[in-house]
């Protein structure tokens, strides 16, 4: 595997005041992959974009992007690197277009018109081009901020909630952008709460809670891994106990013995099997059901999953 | 080594901004320094003395340009940091490939370039209402380069330093204004009584006032060497903190 864009080794932040934002994290991003970190309201995420942008200095630990050292080649690394903040903040009163001249100049680049124009084409901010910002909605807000942050065509793109109050078909064409930028190369790590956005978006996924980095996979092998089948097995007859015939498969009853709830499975599959297995035992032992509901569990059942299993340890 | 394509991207939205505003930027200090000129140069002035040897009318003129001078070059520069760390667009200059030089050569680079403009319109304004020419033309641009380059920094560790509005204001309000008033804008230190013209020396602004004024009418209170010298010590310190807030990302990063 070639060297990582972006290596994080035992970052730490603690705010004044005490509160560690980030523990000991340790991440490794590849080149021209879309990394998705997902983590409730304060779990750090933000933390640790301003951590590698400049905008928060680590308390400990060493952050390397395109294999320097941010804290000696700060300038090497801020030039290639893009930030789409949060919060919209920028200057209001600033026609859409100057603004995003401005941030290529910023970042050192020489004008482009060229260039320009077509990163708002792609955004479809070109028409809006000589209006205030102020006078945009918000998702053409959010726009012009991954505008500004792809106006000097950053090899590293961080996109912090980019679809954060954002409508359902806004937050589609978001995606398509995002999958532009891949396209291009660029590599892309976004946080979100929408484990959606991650399942449809990412390569590889991270989950972060209370500072600390819980873990990081592939995305379809951490569906594998923690992923889960969950059927629920509508009986005829209302049973007090399980009977022998299908103690061997993970079941429970549920809904006072209306009904059987089995849970099992890695994510890969394996467990509609052990469904269909289940059911033919069922009609051996001579127990009749009238539905069958089958769902196979999102990563956000996985994240919550995870999050109570950090709750149940600490 | 100096990213000088970001230090002129920073300097020329600077003032772009001002200029969006340069009604109100221009306007307002102009009226003030008029009513100045009006009440102190042309009512009052009419019945006092002849100030080491100039009329009182062109006396106050150095003075009430480094009142207007000192009072919008601050407030202009703290401004122009605050408002960014106030509503968040800080972070595009904090993650981009600039440091203290390019920050400040941008931010005090364009505060002290509308100062300038200002003090020109403040000059033109003086010279409709009073009768007055300057000594030394080219030493009196320097200096006031130089005033209003040392102020634009003072307002940028002002803006930085602020983490609300009224802590923004306070300090020209509290030291500024007061102290360019005692610091002989309207007098002459040697005509206040013991032991007043004594303590007026540890008034900073004596000496800018007292600098300015010597560039015009060729004599002034205290030494000009005196004056430029303070006036570069006052600029080394403001660069010297500005260089370690950076250092130190204090009020800046989190
Ligand atoms: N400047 C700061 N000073 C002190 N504490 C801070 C500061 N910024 C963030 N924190 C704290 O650090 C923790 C992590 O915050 P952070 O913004 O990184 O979370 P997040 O994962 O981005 O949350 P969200 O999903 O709500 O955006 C929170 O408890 C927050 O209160
Ligand atoms: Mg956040």
């Amino acid at each position: 595997m070639s060297e990582p864009i972006l290596e994080l080794r035992g970052l730490t932040k603690i705010y004044p005041g005490g509160l560690k934002a980030l523990d000991h994290v340790d991440l490794e991003i590849r080149k021209g992959e879309i990394f998705a970190l997902l983590g409730p309201n304060g779990a750090g995420k933000t933390t640790l974009i301003g951590a590698v942008c400049g905008l928060v200095r680590p308390t400990g630990g060493t952050i390397h992007a395109f294999g320097q050292d941010i804290a000696s080649h700060w300038r090497d690394a801020r030039r290639r690197i893009g930030l789409v903040p949060q919060e919209l903040s920028t200057d209001m009163f600033e026609p859409v277009i100057r603004a995003v001249s401005y941030s290529r100049g910023l970042f050192g680049l020489a004008p482009d018109k060229g260039r320009i124009e077509e990163i708002l084409r792609s955004l479809s901010l070109w028409e809006k081009r000589n209006d205030r910002i102020m006078t945009l909605s918000g998702g053409m807000k959010r726009r012009v901020l991954i505008a500004k942050a792809l106006a000097h065509e950053p090899d590293l793109l961080f996109l912090d909630e980019p679809t954060a109050g954002v409508d359902v078909e806004l937050r589609k064409g978001m995606w398509a952008i995002i999958g532009q930028m891949r396209a291009r190369g660029v590599t892309v790590i976004l946080t979100t709460h929408y484990i959606e956005e991650a399942e449809e978006m990412a390569d590889r996924v991270g989950i972060i809670n209370k500072g600390r980095l819980i873990t990081v996979d592939d995305k379809s092998a951490m569906m594998a891994k923690l992923g889960r089948t969950e059927a629920h097995i509508a009986l005829a007859v209302p049973m007090s106990e399980i009977p022998p015939a299908i103690a061997s498969f993970p079941v429970e009853l549920e809904n006072g013995g209306m009904s059987l709830r089995y849970r099992g499975g890695d994510g890969t599959g394996k467990g509609k099997a052990e469904v269909a297995e289940l059911t033919k035992a069922l009609t051996r032992a001579g127990i009749d059901y009238t539905g069958i509901d089958t769902r196979e569990s999102s990563l956000e059942e996985i994240f919550v999953s995870l999050l109570d299993h950090e709750e149940a340890a600490a | 080594m100096i990213a000088w394509r970001s230090t002129w991207s920073i300097y020329k939205r600077e003032l772009v901004r001002f200029l969006r505003t340069a009604f109100q930027s221009v306007l307002a200090p102009v009226l003030t320094t008029s009513l100045y000129f009006i009440v102190f140069g042309a009512a009052i002035g009419g019945r006092m003395p002849d100030l080491s040897g100039v009329g009182y009318g062109s006396f106050i003129i150095p003075g009430l340009l480094m009142l207007t001078l000192l009072g919008e070059t601050t407030s202009n520069s703290s401004f122009g940091i605050y408002m960014p760390r106030f509503t968040g667009t800080i972070y595009e200059l904090l993650s981009a490939p600039v440091g203290v030089a390019e920050t400040l050569i941008g931010f005090v680079g364009a505060a002290a370039t509308k100062s300038l403009i200002l003090a020109a319109i403040i000059l033109v304004t003086a010279r409709l209402l009073v009768d007055y020419s300057i000594a030394h033309p080219l030493l009196a641009v320097v200096y006031i380069m130089l005033v209003a380059a040392a102020f634009s920094l003072f307002g940028f560790i002002l803006g930085i330093w602020a983490d609300n509005f009224e802590k923004l204001g306070i300090i020209p309000m509290l030291f500024l204004t007061p102290l360019t008033f005692l610091g002989g804008t309207f007098y002459s230190i040697d005509m206040l009584p013991e032991p007043w013209d004594k303590i007026a020396l540890f008034n900073p602004i004596v000496y800018l006032v007292s600098g300015l004024r010597w560039t015009f009418y060729g004599s002034a209170d205290v030494n000009f060497g005196l004056s430029l010298g303070i006036t570069l010590c006052f600029l080394a310190v403001c660069v010297a903190i500005i260089a370690y807030i950076f250092k130190t990302g204090w009020r800046l990063r989190a």
